[in-house]
């Protein structure tokens, strides 16, 4: 029975046939078809089991705790909490969306957003495009090149925050060894994190520091995955080198580059550490992005507003679903789909 | 390689060059912009290190040796709770890890495999919980640690970092799942394996470099993670090292000597771990198994 029904299912993968039969399940079935659905995919239901639990209960749960939050006035003050032995009960309130209407309608998050969006795009298309140039420079032949890999994935390799430490040591402005080069050179020391034009330029310059070695090391496994026979026929063909490049390099990548610039915009988009570690957001709020912004407040101003901070952490999942979803669409009508 | 170019070049019938084969200035070209990038690349990463070699007093003097000493390094694990740092690190990084792979395999599998009802909201749920910022669970989660009573305890942590792991790991090895050719399902299954003798017997192992890589990249996630190991985590001896490394460098002032250290000592387990990860971050080893 199960072996029927894998080597059925395996075969019908992208058959409409089998899309059309999910479809149908959505809709509660009766019984027997329950049942039928049930000896057909339950070795699939089982292993995804307890992923399915994972997710509903660490991140399900507070997740509608967290949009319910988003819709009270809740912060430091009226929350449940236990001074010494003495339990204070939660008192605060159901607001409806009046957190919302104060977001969107205030200039704090919609300029904290334009800042996030700068952010974002700058560093995905940078980090791809260094990463890109990398890999294909990897992917030849020639002395030395693991060397050069472990080399170049080494910013990988160290964890994300000792890096940002470093790169605070080298961007000290009195003493940071890039003003010291700079000033051996006569050149004026640059207020790399003072400044809020130049701390953007620096937070930026981190992050993509940071984000190329995974990069690389994505399009290098696509490159691989290229079969070399293309290339030697485009070569019989008399292709040159770019056309190589834009007709088998940039399809054969086309799987691997749409989900790994999916995840890192989306990683980008919330990447914490970097912003909170280097700048806190600072000088001023001039590098603060949406999600140090809600980090700080709930943690870091007092009374700490629970509320907001959650509201910021709801339009953040918001914009980001429909940015995949419209990513998604866009890549469906070029013909890719699950 | 130089030279076979330059002697087909000499040859009055022009041999067409070998494929992969440069011109000289070709190879030059390559070489120097991959210096710059690794260089651009090992620069921070050895600046700490030579650093923190130094004595504290010359840390921001441009030498790249000065009185080499490791006094920072003794100083750091006398004076600080660097080691409970490092401890507290090791046990949440380790568990949250092996638990999300252990979980996250067996979906990875089923959602390369098997079309079945419930797919689709999956596929997505993964995704999209990968979008959920911090700042949407942190609130609720820091009050569900704190009335369950596991705020400042490395428990916490590990269930909290397990919302990061878990959608990532499955997600990660569906792409490593998608890349073993489906004739090993089939030919397991014409042998009289099950669904999860297949996977148990022939595709696990096979997956090895996915799952390497995929532990390797959640560990060193939760390694250095620093939103919520900030917020949960307080009192010094509780810290993590992302936590504890922020002691050292803080709006009043900066002591480049204990930081450098602690950052070397935390960057060792770090690429250690990443170098037995390494060996099979892109391997051709299902093509291999196809083609032999």
């Amino acid at each position: 029975m199960a072996v029927h029904t894998s080597q059925s299912v395996a075969k019908a993968a992208g058959d409409d046939v089998a899309r059309g039969r999910s479809r149908g399940t959505g809709n509660p079935p009766p019984p027997s078809r329950l049942r039928r659905a049930l000896s057909v995919h339950w070795y699939a239901w089982t292993m995804v089991a307890p992923v399915v639990l994972v997710i509903g209960v660490i991140i399900g749960y507070p997740l509608v705790r967290g949009v319910w939050l988003s819709l009270t006035d809740a912060d430091e003050r009226n929350v449940a909490r236990s001074i010494g032995v003495n339990q204070m009960p939660a008192t605060y309130e159901f607001v409806g969306a009046d957190n919302y209407v104060d977001a969107l309608t205030g200039t704090q998050f919609l300029g904290t957003l334009g800042w996030t969006l700068v952010w974002t795009v700058s560093c995905v298309s940078i980090t791809f495009c260094l990463g890109m140039v990398l890999a294909n420079m990897l992917n030849r032949r020639f002395a030395g090149r693991s060397a050069y890999r472990m080399a170049l994935i080494l910013p990988w390799a160290i964890p994300g925050f000792v890096s940002v430490f470093a790169w605070r040591f080298l961007y000290n402005e009195d003493r940071g060894l890039l003003n010291k080069i700079l000033g051996g050179a006569g050149v004026d020391g640059v207020p790399w994190l003072n400044d809020p034009t130049w701390a953007k330029f620096s937070v930026i310059a981190v992050n993509v520091w940071l984000g190329v070695p995974f990069m690389m090391v994505a399009l290098l496994g696509g490159l691989q995955s290229i079969p070399s026979e293309q290339y030697e026929a485009a070569e019989m063909d008399g292709a040159t080198p770019w056309q190589r490049f834009r007709h088998i390099t940039l399809p054969g990548l086309r799987p691997v580059s749409t989900t790994v610039i999916l995840l890192s915009t989306i990683w980008t988009f919330n990447m914490f550490p970097v912003i909170f570690l280097l700048t806190r957001g600072g000088p001023g709020e001039a590098t603060q992005i949406l999600v140090t912004q809600a980090y700080k407040f709930s943690f870091e101003i007092s009374p700490r507003d629970f509320a907001q901070s959650s509201t910021w952490g709801v339009l953040i999942l918001v914009l980001l679903m429909l940015f995949a979803v419209v990513y998604r669409r866009v890549l469906r009508t070029q013909g890719d789909n699950w | 390689m130089t030279t076979v170019t330059e002697t087909t070049g000499r040859n009055t019938v022009r041999k067409p060059r070998q494929r992969g084969d440069r011109s000289p200035l070709a190879s030059a070209g390559l070489h120097l912009t991959l210096v710059i990038a690794s260089v651009i690349a090992v620069f921070p990463v050895l600046w700490v290190l030579l650093t923190s070699l130094k004595p504290a007093k010359y840390a921001t003097t441009t030498d790249f040796f000065r009185d080499t000493t490791f006094v920072n390094y003794t100083n750091l694990i006398r004076d600080t709770e660097f080691l409970s740092w490092f401890g507290n690190s090791v046990i949440i990084a380790g568990l949250s890890t092996v638990i999300g792979v252990f979980v996250s395999a067996t979906t990875g599998y089923a959602v390369s495999r098997f079309r079945f009802p419930g797919k689709r909201g999956l596929m997505w749920t993964l995704l999209i919980t990968q979008m959920f910022p911090v700042a949407v669970l942190i609130v609720p989660i820091y009050n569900i640690m704190s009335s369950i009573g596991l705020l400042n305890q490395p428990a916490g942590l590990v269930i909290t970092y397990l919302t990061i792991s878990v959608p990532f790991c499955a997600w990660m090895m569906k792409g490593f799942f998608d890349t073993i050719p489906r004739e090993i399902d089939e030919s397991g299954q014409v042998d009289g394996l099950t669904p999860f003798g297949t996977f148990w017997r022939l595709i696990l192992p096979l997956a090895k470099p996915g799952l390497a890589v995929t532990a390797f990249y959640s560990f060193i996630t939760a390694w250095g993670e620093v939103a919520y190991a900030s917020a949960f985590m307080v009192g010094d001896e509780n810290l993590t090292l992302a936590g504890g490394l922020q002691k050292f460098v803080n709006q009043y002032g900066a002591q480049w000597g204990p930081m450098t250290a602690a950052s070397v000592l935390i960057a060792i387990p770090a690429a250690l771990v990443f170098l037995f990860a390494q060996r099979h971050l892109v391997t051709g080893m299902s093509a291999g198994a196809v083609k032999g």
